[in-house]
């Protein structure tokens, strides 16, 4: 199936095209949700943070708003902060991208006021959006996420490996596919440290995972009771290592090409490992601000979430959830279960949704207003 | 007709693919290869939950995927219902 996307100005493609107005703070959001109720098709993402933030913590609270503003499913932008400075960062960094991006602060006039002049630029905006059209594109052009939520046993049966159909596909055409979820590689590192492309990369990510095991040891915890979750046991997952391998099994045979920091742009194509939570909408939310544009996601008991800019697909191969849940799920592979359906008949059915998905179907996510935009959090505010 | 699947040759547990009942006579099938295994369940096994399909005694390695997903904590025999109750994971098991 022919592919179609935006082409944005820096050559990226897009699948989607949102006119965003992005909150640089949490007090800045009823400014932003004020203009996109004058202008119905501006889209608001409000958010809890933004302020006193600092060192590693604020650096990335940066990356993930210009990353989410810079992503080609986003055809402009209007950033609306409480002060100048920090707004104007956001916007110069977004402005790279080369998409049209307009900032406004409320000291000195008020949230009024800056609704008025913002609303104003984003009807421009939301019009001229209107004009920008489809054009045929390859699949390598369409940078992809996976990560699994609501795990259980029939996540590595059945679903995970779908995805990994998929996956191995897009990198086998040079495209770009990102995946995740540190804690959930636990029992499955070594594996993943195998595939690593270069001694230097397969260091680093051994160190970025020591470095997370060190974080939970250094709390005095561990993760019982939190890894595997609540969902995962009932769904008949036991340990932390028998989730890992599930998960796993979504990430294909290519080997890891990178290790990326959360919310960080990918330089090189093949399947990139970001540093990341494994908690489905923070995950999610890194991914798209690294430039992701659309999102495989397999669950197992039922995972519903959504990404306001990045559409999220969701797959399952549990009956019980395909049944009950299934304004949810996008593709049902329990066939594979049952053995009436084989690996590369979920793989082929995968390839064509993900297809339609990105010439413009709407995802369930997408038609049920899932809209979550979790912004990760390093360590409290000053 | 197969009640549960073994990712691989050499797993010691297999994945309901329907409920199943204390006492059943089931068949599951090895991913892998094809082969088919029959046990008699020593317990209810509800869908997506395990079947051991080989004895483990306490303490030993637990395999899905040829990979160690944990250790048993009492003998385990096969036709057991294997989750929590009967295996933990071999890491966070940190002492802090």
């Amino acid at each position: 199936m022919q592919l179609t996307g935006y082409r944005r100005e820096n050559g990226r493609v897009g699948i989607r095209n949102h006119v965003v107005v992005l909150p640089v703070d949490d007090i800045s959001n009823a400014a932003a949700e004020g203009v996109a109720r004058l202008i119905p098709d501006a889209l608001a993402l409000p958010h809890p943070y933004g302020r006193l933030q600092y060192g590693e913590d604020l650096e990335l609270h940066f990356r993930t708003l210009i990353g989410t503003g810079a992503n080609p499913n986003v055809a402009s932008v209007i950033v609306i902060g409480i002060e100048p400075n920090w707004t104007e960062r956001v916007v110069e960094g977004i402005r790279v991208a080369g998409k049209p991006v307009e900032g406004f602060s409320i000291e000195r006039f008020g949230d009024l006021e800056t609704i008025r002049k913002a609303a104003r630029v984003a009807q421009g905006f939301v019009q001229n959006a209107t004009e920008l059209r489809r054009e045929p594109v390859e699949l390598k052009d369409i940078w992809v996420s996976i990560k699994c939520g609501e795990s259980d046993t029939t996540t590595g049966l059945a679903s995970c490996p779908t995805v990994g159909r998929v996956v191995d596909k897009v990198v086998d055409a040079g495209g770009t596919v990102f995946f995740g979820e540190t804690s959930e590689l636990t029992g499955g590192e070594d594996i993943i440290a195998e595939r690593c492309a270069t001694p230097e990369i397969r260091a680093k990510f051994q160190q970025t995972f020591n470095a997370y095991v060190s974080a939970i040891e250094s709390k005095g915890v561990d993760l019982m009771g939190s890894q595997p979750t609540q969902g995962n046991i009932r769904g008949g997952l036991s340990t932390i290592e028998e989730k890992a391998l599930g998960n796993i099994e979504k990430t294909g045979k290519g080997p890891v090409v990178d290790v990326l920091g959360p919310a960080e742009a990918p330089t090189l194509p093949g399947l990139n490992f970001m540093d990341s939570s494994s908690a489905a909408a923070e995950c999610v939310t890194l991914m798209a601000a690294g430039g992701a544009v659309i999102h495989l996601f397999p669950t197992g008991q039922g995972n519903i979430v959504g990404n306001p800019i990045e559409p999220v697909v969701k797959v399952t191969g549990n009956p019980l959830t395909a049944q009950t849940m299934s304004e949810h799920i996008d593709l049902d592979v329990s066939g594979l279960l049952r053995r009436e359906m084989t690996l590369d008949e979920a793989g082929e059915q995968l390839t064509e949704l993900f297809a339609r998905v990105v010439n413009g179907r709407l995802t369930c996510a997408e038609s049920l207003g899932h809209r979550e935009f979790v912004l990760t959090k390093l360590y409290p505010s000053a | 007709m197969h009640k549960f699947l073994i990712h691989n040759k050499g797993d010691d547990v297999g994945v309901a693919t329907e409920d199943i009942g204390r006492g059943e006579e089931v068949t599951g099938v090895y991913m892998d290869t094809e082969d088919t295994i029959t046990v008699s369940a020593r317990g209810d096994i509800p869908l997506g939950h395990k079947i051991a399909v080989n004895e483990i005694p306490t303490d030993g390695e637990v395999k899905e995927y040829r990979v160690k997903i944990g250790l048993a904590k009492e003998p385990i025999a096969a036709g057991d219902y294997v989750h929590v109750h009967n295996i933990r994971s071999a890491r966070w098991s940190f002492d802090s």
